[in-house]
């Protein structure tokens, strides 16, 4: 899932002094599960905001509504009237999600309600830890399930360091080495034999640095004639 | 304001403070009559929205009361809610509201006498912080 923060109340409020009708935004998928933009979360960062414009003796009306899913379109329609009527939206989705709701309706002022921070899951009760950076050129076969470009926290594909102590990184004590996780899981499944191979240089084409990605899928897309 | 009066919301479980509040009145303890207390199966059912609508709404504070740690009757209820003051508190203070006009306590059936004791310590301190600047002047 995509792992997202929430804003400070005080950074919000600043962001939405001009505008006087604001609809908080929450989305049901990525952002529910983690806490961060859900229905529940959709309450409290309203009443918060309800409290401190009253605090402030402004007058600002602060609406709720949280939708399925904010990245896509067809979800977007289910809010299609409270985002209207309103002067601007906070959406408390992840980036992607705010960027869809920006697209649908050019002309609304939507803003950040969460600061999106990873791809990741719940590692235990309120951990949530990344495991993927969305290269867009998977090799986790090669080592066992375990990236070593998100979890190795130089990205080294091609062996360890030598900077870590006792399974921790030398960056901090409190990551684990990618690469110790990497030697354990493929000696576990038996297939150590893996890590003979050098590997070969990273492509880094499929990769964000060369600019916005997109997916293009023919079979899917309907074409008349 | 003189005659401030704190008006006080007490989220109480069912298993230990409001039995306790039960013992307190019981025991014919005297405490101020701030506090207007809310039957909960659990403090593990008190929703943060519950506490941020009574600010919300001009109370001038929030007790949450459960179980002594440990002895919950589900299990985790009350630590659950330990962790949901401490947020609420937190975003309170955040938009600007004292995070002290909100309190978690913990204590058993058999205290009727600290039932007594958290609502005075709670209306002396919210004497002192004052009414709350959301407080709406309608009769409870």
């Amino acid at each position: 899932m995509i792992v997202a923060y929430r804003k400070n109340i005080q950074d919000l409020t600043a962001q939405l002094a001009q505008y006087n009708k604001i609809l908080v935004l929450g989305c049901g998928t990525c952002v529910t599960v983690c806490l961060a933009g859900g229905e529940r979360e959709v309450g409290l960062i309203s009443s918060a905001l309800r409290i401190a414009y009253k605090l402030d003796g402004q007058e600002h009306e602060v609406l709720e509504a949280t939708i399925e899913r904010q990245c896509e379109n067809q979800f977007i329609e289910d809010a299609l009237k409270e985002i209207q009527d309103a002067d601007a939206v906070l959406s408390l989705a992840c980036g992607a999600g705010v960027q869809a709701i920006a697209e649908r309706f050019p002309t609304k002022p939507i803003l950040a309600g969460v600061d999106t921070k990873f791809i990741g899951i719940l590692q235990e009760q309120g951990i949530w830890t990344e495991k993927c950076i969305a290269c867009g050129k998977c090799i986790l076969g090669t080592y066992g399930a375990v990236c070593p470009i998100t979890r190795c926290s130089k990205g080294q594909v091609s062996g360890p360091c030598g900077g870590a102590h006792e399974g921790k990184c030398e960056v901090s004590p409190d990551i684990d080495c990618g690469w110790q996780l990497i030697y354990d899981r493929l000696k576990a499944i038996g297939r150590l034999d893996l890590l003979i191979e050098a590997a070969p240089l990273t492509d880094w084409s499929e990769s964000q640095s060369g600019g916005c990605r997109k997916v293009v899928r023919e079979d899917q897309r309907i074409k008349i004639g | 304001m003189n005659d401030y009066e704190p008006r006080i919301l007490a989220l109480c479980c069912h298993y230990c403070a409001y039995a306790a509040a039960d013992l307190a009145g019981s025991m014919r303890l005297q405490y101020p009559p701030n506090v207007r207390v809310l039957r909960l199966p659990c403090t593990g059912k008190v929703d943060i929205g519950y506490i941020m609508h009574a600010f919300e709404q001009g109370i001038d504070g929030v007790i949450v009361a459960g179980c002594l740690e440990g002895g919950c009757h589900f299990q985790e209820g009350n630590l659950r809610a330990k962790n949901r003051v401490a947020l609420a508190k937190q975003v309170l203070a955040e938009a600007g509201l004292e995070g002290e006009r909100l309190e978690m306590f913990n204590l058993s059936s058999a205290q009727g006498n600290t039932f007594a004791e958290i609502v005075e310590m709670m209306t002396d301190r919210l004497k002192r912080l004052g009414p709350s600047p959301l407080r709406k002047e309608i009769l409870l």
